[in-house]
This record gives C-alpha cells, sequence and structure tokens, in this order.
C-alpha cells in the first residue's frame, strides 16, 4: 500500500474516534441513547480490562483485542484508538506551527527507567492497594477528565450563547443549560495532567505516551514482537534524516538504520516523509535479535501477568472492608457513609473499579454524580459520588448505569433500580420548617417517587414528614427538595452495600361522583 | 374596567367566529347535542337567567375536550378572553416526569384544545411552559404535553434555567413581596391558567393556586416561609391569569402531588372552568371530597380579596354530558 495513504487511514480513523469521544462527553443533551456508547468504549484498554475481572464477560474483551491488535500491528492503539493520544496529535500539529518540526524532532534514547518504574507502580499499587495510580494515568480516564472538566462546560457555555441570540428572535428550540461546576479542588488533577500532556505533547510530540502512560509502555512491550512494523529498507537510505524529524515518537535512529518499536506509535509520518521510500510498513522477516535474550521482552511478559494477577487479586478480596472516610462533625446532617450510584452494589465495589473517567458524571442528566473529594478517603479522589445538594436520582433514569466502561457501575434492569437501596433518608425534626416555623412545607414528601417521606398529621391542618425506611431507595430528591439552610433536614445516609427495597403498596381510590358535589 | 370594556366591544365581532368554530368542530357539536339531549342542560337554564355570566362553569361526563369546547361557551367563548393579535400563555402544571394516565400532569389533549381555541380566537402566539420539579426535558416529553402543545401550533419553551426569571414586586402581598417570574409571563398579553386537580401531602390540593409556583423561579423560598401565605401572596401580583381550566378528568385522589401508581387515580370525567381562581380552587376541593376550610391558603386568599370561596353565593352554571 502507498505510504501516504496508510498515514490518510490513520488520520480518518483517529478524527471519526476522537470525534465519537468528544460526542459522547459532550452531549449535555443526552441525545445519543446509551447503548450506542459500549462501542466505542469496548476498545479502551483499562476500561475493558476491569470490565473484564469484574464481569468476566465478552463485554470486557475489548483489551484482549487490543492486545492482539498490537501483536499484529504495533502500538495502533495509541493512533488510531486511544482519545488522549489522537488529542496529543492536535496539540503537537498546532504546535509544529509555533516551532519548527527539525528543532522538535529527531532521535532521542528512551527514559527507559522512568516509564518502567511507573509501569511497575501502577502495577504494584493494584496488587496491593487499588486501582489509584491507574485511575489518575489511564490514558482514556484522562480524557474523560479532560472533557467532563474543560471541555464540556465549554460547549454549554457556547450552547448558552446560542440560545440566548436565538431566544432575541422569539426562538426557543435550543434551551440553555445549567453549568453545574465543582469544588474548585476538583480541578487541580486535571488541570495538572492538562499541562503535563499538554506541554508535553505540543513541544515534544508523544513523549508522555513513551515516557509516563502505562498503557504505552505495556503495549511498546508487545510492539517490539508484532508481526507488522515499520522497517527499513537499507540499501535505498540514503540518510538524509527527514524520517527521524518526522517522528514525534523519536523513535528513528537514522544513522544506525534502528527503529525502537517500543515507542513507534505507527503513526505513519516517517513513511510519507521519506523521498526515497526506504522505510515501509509490513512483516518483518529478520530474526537477527533471536539469540540475544530480550529481557524487555521477558519483563513485559512478567508485567502482564502481574497486571492481571493484580486485577483478579483485586477483584476477589471483596470482604475486605474499605475504610470510608466520614464527613467532619460540624456537618449537622450526620453522613456516615457516602452515597455511590445505583448499580455499583457496594462502595468496596464501586471504589475498586472506579478510574475516574467521569463519563457518568457527563451523562448524568440530573448532575446529581459528582466527583469527590475525600467522601471515599483520599485514595479515591475524583470517583464519583451522588451529591444530593447538588441533585438527585431521578426514578426513572438509567443512564449511568449504562455508560459505564469499567463495570464500577453495572447495568440494572429499570425496575430492579427503582428497588435498589442505595441509601436511606434521615429526617432532623429540629430542622424542618413545619416543627420550628409551625407552617406547611412538605417540599421532601411531594418529591419522593415512593412515598417514603410522607406527611402525617400534626397540629390542626399542618403535617409533617416521616419516612418508611423499607420502601426508601435513597434517591436524595427529599433531601435535594428540602428548602431549610443551612442544613438541611432531611438527608440521605448512604449504604456501604446497597440492599434491595420493599415495593410501594398501594390500593385502589374508589373516589367517584354521580353529581356536582358543590 | 378598560379591559371589560374591551371584551364586550370585541365580543361582537367575534360572535359569528364563534358560531363558525362551534360549527366546524364536531366533537363540540355533538357533545353540545348530547347534553341537550340529556335535559340536564334545560333544567340548570331554568335557574339561571339567560345573558348572565356566570362566575364558574363545571361540566362533568365527557372526555376534556369536549368538556372544554362546551365550557368556554358557556362563559362566552375563548374570543371573550383572547383578542386577535394577541400573545398567549397556556401554563399547564408539567411538574413530574409521569405518562398522562398517572394525573400529575395537566391533560395533554386539555391543552392541546385550549390552545386552538387561542387560535381560533386569533392570538398571534400561545407559549406554553412550566418550571418543572423533575428534568424538564423528561416532564415535557413524557406529560405528551410538548407533543400535544407542538401539534395545535405553540411554541414550547424551557423554563429550567435562571436567566429567563425577572424579578417583580408583588404589591399587596405579606410575604412574598417580590418573586422572580419567567419571561414569557412578562412578554404575553393573555394568561391562562390550565392546573391539573390533584391531592397534595403538604397542603391537601393542588390547584389552580398553587400552579403559580411554576411560574417564578425560586419555589424554595415559598417552602421556607409560610407555604399557604406565599401561595395566596403570589395571586396579589398583577399579570393575573384571564381563564382557570381545571383538569379534573383523571384525578390523583392520593399520594399528591407526584402520585406513586395509577392506583392513586381516579376518573372523575370532570372540568371546571372560571375566571375566579379561589372559587375554582374551592370547588375543585370539593371534588376530592375535601373541605375547602382544610386548605388553609384557599382562606387565605379569600380573606385578602383574591376571590370567593363561598360557592352558595356564586353564579355557578353547571352542565353534565
Amino acid at each position: 500500500m502507498s505510504s501516504s495513504v496508510l498515514k490518510k487511514i490513520r488520520q480518518a480513523i483517529a478524527l471519526a474516534i476522537f470525534i465519537v469521544f468528544c460526542a459522547i462527553f459532550f452531549d449535555f443533551r443526552h441525545l445519543i441513547p446509551e447503548k450506542y456508547f459500549d462501542i466505542p468504549l469496548w476498545f479502551q484498554f483499562i476500561p475493558s480490562a476491569i470490565k473484564f475481572v469484574t464481569l468476566g464477560t465478552v463485554a470486557g474483551l475489548g483489551f484482549l483485542a487490543v492486545l492482539l491488535l498490537t501483536l499484529l500491528t504495533g502500538r495502533t492503539y495509541c493512533s488510531f484508538l486511544c482519545p488522549l493520544g489522537i488529542l496529543q496529535d492536535l496539540f503537537s500539529r498546532v504546535g509544529g506551527k509555533f516551532k519548527r518540526r527539525f528543532k522538535r524532532f529527531g532521535y532521542k534514547k528512551p527514559h527507559t527507567i522512568l516509564r518502567y518504574s511507573l509501569l511497575a507502580l501502577t502495577v504494584l499499587v493494584i496488587i496491593f492497594g487499588g486501582i489509584y495510580i491507574l485511575s489518575l494515568l489511564d490514558p482514556y480516564s484522562i480524557f474523560g477528565r479532560f472533557a467532563t472538566y474543560f471541555g464540556k462546560p465549554v460547549i454549554m457555555a457556547l450552547n448558552n450563547l446560542l440560545s440566548g441570540i436565538l431566544e432575541k428572535f422569539d426562538v426557543y428550540t435550543v434551551a440553555p443549560v445549567q453549568i453545574s461546576l465543582f469544588n474548585p479542588l476538583l480541578y487541580i488533577i486535571p488541570a495538572i495532567f492538562l499541562l503535563l500532556v499538554g506541554i508535553l505533547s505540543f513541544t515534544k510530540g508523544r513523549l508522555y505516551c513513551n515516557t509516563i502512560c502505562p498503557v504505552g509502555t505495556l503495549l511498546g512491550l508487545i510492539s517490539k514482537i508484532s508481526f507488522l512494523r515499520i522497517k527499513f529498507n537499507e540499501s535505498r537510505c540514503t540518510k538524509c534524516g527527514r524520517c527521524a524529524i518526522a517522528c514525534k515518537a523519536f523513535c528513528i535512529d537514522f544513522i544506525n538504520k534502528k527503529i525502537d518499536n517500543s515507542r513507534c506509535v505507527e503513526c505513519f509520518n516517517c513513511l510519507k516523509s521519506c523521498p526515497d521510500k526506504a522505510l515501509s510498513y509490513g512483516f518483518t522477516t529478520s530474526g537477527v535479535k533471536k539469540n540475544i535474550p530480550d529481557t524487555e521482552k521477558r519483563k513485559f511478559i512478567g508485567g502482564l501477568l502481574l497486571f492481571l494477577t493484580g486485577l483478579s487479586v483485586k477483584s476477589l478480596s471483596q470482604e475486605e472492608t474499605q475504610k470510608v472516610e466520614h464527613k467532619p462533625s460540624t456537618v449537622k446532617e450526620n453522613k456516615t457513609c457516602p452515597v455511590a450510584p445505583p448499580g455499583s452494589t457496594s462502595i468496596e465495589n464501586f471504589t475498586s473499579r472506579c478510574t475516574a473517567c467521569s463519563l457518568c458524571v457527563s451523562a448524568c442528566p440530573n448532575n446529581v454524580l459528582v466527583p469527590s473529594i475525600t467522601q471515599y478517603g483520599l485514595t479515591g479522589i475524583m470517583q464519583p459520588h451522588m451529591d444530593y445538594h447538588k441533585g438527585f436520582c431521578a426514578y426513572e433514569c438509567t443512564r449511568c448505569l449504562e455508560v459505564c466502561p469499567t463495570g464500577a457501575i453495572m447495568p440494572l434492569a429499570p425496575e430492579a433500580k427503582k428497588l435498589t437501596k442505595i441509601g436511606k433518608a434521615v429526617f432532623i425534626r429540629e430542622n424542618c420548617i413545619v416543627e420550628t416555623e409551625r407552617t406547611a412545607c412538605g417540599a421532601c414528601a411531594e418529591s419522593c417517587p415512593t412515598k417514603a417521606v410522607h406527611m402525617v398529621p400534626f397540629i390542626g391542618n399542618l403535617t409533617i414528614p416521616e419516612t418508611n425506611d423499607e420502601i426508601c431507595i435513597g434517591c436524595g430528591h427529599c433531601e435535594f427538595a428540602c428548602p431549610v439552610i443551612p442544613y438541611k433536614a432531611i438527608f440521605v445516609d448512604g449504604l456501604s452495600a446497597h440492599t434491595a427495597a420493599k415495593k410501594p403498596e398501594n390500593v385502589q381510590t374508589d373516589l367517584k361522583h354521580e353529581d356536582f358535589p358543590f | 374596567m378598560y379591559f371589560r370594556m374591551k371584551i364586550k366591544r370585541k365580543n361582537q365581532s367575534h360572535m359569528m367566529k364563534r358560531r363558525d368554530f362551534i360549527i366546524k368542530s364536531a366533537g363540540a357539536g355533538i357533545a353540545a347535542g348530547a347534553a341537550l339531549s340529556l335535559g340536564g342542560y334545560k333544567k340548570l337554564m331554568a335557574n339561571a337567567p339567560e345573558n348572565q355570566s356566570y362566575d364558574l362553569v363545571a361540566v362533568m361526563g365527557g372526555k376534556p375536550e369536549a368538556m372544554f369546547d362546551l365550557g368556554i361557551q358557556e362563559l362566552g367563548g375563548m374570543g371573550k378572553f383572547v383578542s386577535k393579535g394577541q400573545k398567549v400563555l397556556v401554563k399547564p402544571n408539567i411538574g413530574w416526569d409521569r405518562t398522562p394516565e398517572y394525573a400529575a400532569c395537566t391533560n395533554p389533549a386539555l391543552v392541546k384544545r385550549i390552545i386552538e381555541h387561542c387560535f381560533r380566537a386569533g392570538a398571534k402566539e400561545v407559549y406554553v411552559f412550566d418550571h418543572t420539579v423533575d428534568n424538564w426535558v423528561n416532564c415535557y416529553r413524557n406529560s405528551g404535553i410538548e407533543k400535544a402543545a407542538k401539534d395545535a401550533g405553540a411554541k414550547v419553551v424551557p423554563g429550567n434555567t435562571e436567566n429567563y426569571y425577572q424579578e417583580v414586586s408583588i404589591p399587596g402581598a405579606k410575604i412574598l413581596k417580590k418573586a422572580k417570574v419567567h419571561q414569557v409571563l412578562l412578554e404575553t398579553d393573555v394568561f391562562i391558567n390550565v392546573p391539573v386537580l390533584k391531592n397534595h401531602d403538604a397542603t391537601h390540593m393542588t390547584c389552580a393556586l398553587k400552579n403559580m409556583m411554576g411560574v417564578v423561579w425560586d419555589r424554595a423560598y415559598w417552602h421556607r416561609n409560610n407555604l399557604h401565605q406565599c401561595i395566596a401572596d403570589y395571586a396579589m401580583y398583577g399579570k393575573k391569569p384571564v381563564l382557570h381550566v381545571i383538569d379534573c378528568y383523571n384525578v390523583m385522589t392520593k399520594h399528591g402531588p407526584q402520585g406513586v401508581s395509577k392506583e392513586d387515580v381516579a376518573n372523575l370525567a370532570s372540568q371546571i372552568i372560571t375566571t375566579d381562581w379561589v372559587a375554582g380552587d374551592a370547588a375543585a376541593a370539593k371534588m376530592i371530597k375535601l373541605d375547602p376550610l382544610k386548605v388553609d391558603y384557599i382562606k387565605i386568599a379569600h380573606d385578602m380579596g383574591i376571590g370567593n370561596m363561598n360557592l352558595d353565593s356564586l353564579n355557578i352554571r353547571r352542565i353534565k354530558i
């Protein structure tokens, strides 16, 4: 195949994938049906691996497909499928306009110690602690956080601008949206990564992918033995060095006519740059290195095994109790446990599987899913929890359950979700308007979809709330609706392990009129 | 006063139109015929002198559209309330993400018919909105009201963001002296209130007066500061609905205002059309076997002179189909 066609194919696929990921994260109107989310997410390496370990189903086999793809074609995942990789290519492209290409690229030695140390650290932490480092470094999740915390608000602001303009012409087809911003602390981690990834890609191409990204390093180990790879036709090469300048991975040593395949991301820029067609992408035939023991390959196999065992060890150790940070006692609503979204089954399961990609935060139509700061403990930073001061979990909605790529939130049938108890309402009578002001309110009871919170006779015509634990599912609408400030008179305390609520009972009303009652 | 004179003047020119409309609208014709043939019509006529304007018209036994066709005719037709070229706001209750059979929101067929009457009366534009409790997109869609309103040619306006709301002062109010109301309310000429009658956990019932909680931004303020007084206070605001069409077709008799299941709903197949919302609420209370005196805001509104809750002293037209 002609060399320039390969690059064009890469660009076209990458652009399509990038647009798809932007669409699913920026879809603030929730127009894309949940079922379509699975398709692009299936290929995301880390989420898919976690899902596989969690569920053990075909739904989680995407990571194996990526491993096979890498074995066959090299690190095409990094150039074609990884949204963070594609984003870096875009940054790099813009960077190239500012700085002349030959000053930026060329052959450089790999940061071997750093990259393998980071991979080892990630794996070790998975084995002994949890997925904290993995959550921080998973490229898909990093992209997700950029999209959710920086991209989506910009898109929504543009929408509101457009809406405001159309409204002047009496057109209401574009509705404005409330942009929900989070605690400023929550922007620190994504901002650090945006700076890191942004600056590195702007000036140094794929340096981030080849140094920090554990997925890049892992796939790099496989791509060393991949069937298809970039190779030199030594007789044709004139050592002009154009390929090295075109290489954003700094991996072409044109003097020695060698390519570091562990760093090559199969972008095919070099193929196009070579005037002598000395570079090609095809099956490797040489067995030169066969007799030399490949230590890195062994490291890779060991690493991969550790990685997989680490994940499975983690998934089997569910009895181990996760320490949950308690809210400071100054808060009158004494929450003893955070509320994890329905489908996550327990705080422990959720925190051990969620990579904080924030897709559920983006997808939630009611803005109730909010990244946590210390609710799950410091190690769970950025993992979403239900913040009932920001919103409530809509009774009919199952969107977060459908979109989660890692299985941290698992799908439930709508009827099962309506009976999943994720917390319980606690009424603080001393805070309640009806008790303190002796005026009517009932905002909590009117919001309750199951009537677990209902009003009982009080003084005169007044009624006061009462809760029924058996049918309360912990959706938080009561807490959200409670008008009392600064502390609510009703709040939902999370359950560390979710249970099943009873179905609300009801009897047919017999009201009818033969004639007007007035 | 000016408004009334204007109405009378307009009335003449709309006579023909109204008649045309009734002839054209087959559903109404049949319903009217049915009402006449049942005899109840004549009996009621004997009690009420001809050409008298009614304070309240109650209809029972038909579909929401047919009942409205009959009822509005008794009040002099929509042309009495909407003049040519005017912009109209029709405000149903779309508060909950529930399908029509739960009766948590106003009947979509009724909303549609009211909008059609507005256009027939010459309305330039009809707007529909509500500040919903549940996610507004789902409420608008699942209540069936968005589609019904659009089918009838109305503009469906969102009410989900604060920038739509502008502060107004409410003279005569005791507590709710200021409120932020939706700009569509301020920009339209005629305001028609289309509540659905429901049981309500906290105020015992929700209907015409309480439906105004959906035109303001900050409802929590009402809840915090004497809910009943605030409901009555809001009714003092100058931009009042000229007509209240109370949907009592399917009525949530318990677990209101959201309802748990269809078991909460009784098919009362009724409708109350009135220009006095206190009277409307008092009559509606009786429809769910509730003493109006048990609903504090009705009494407060009555005492503030907003309307008349003493149904005995009102000129009520009752129609059974």
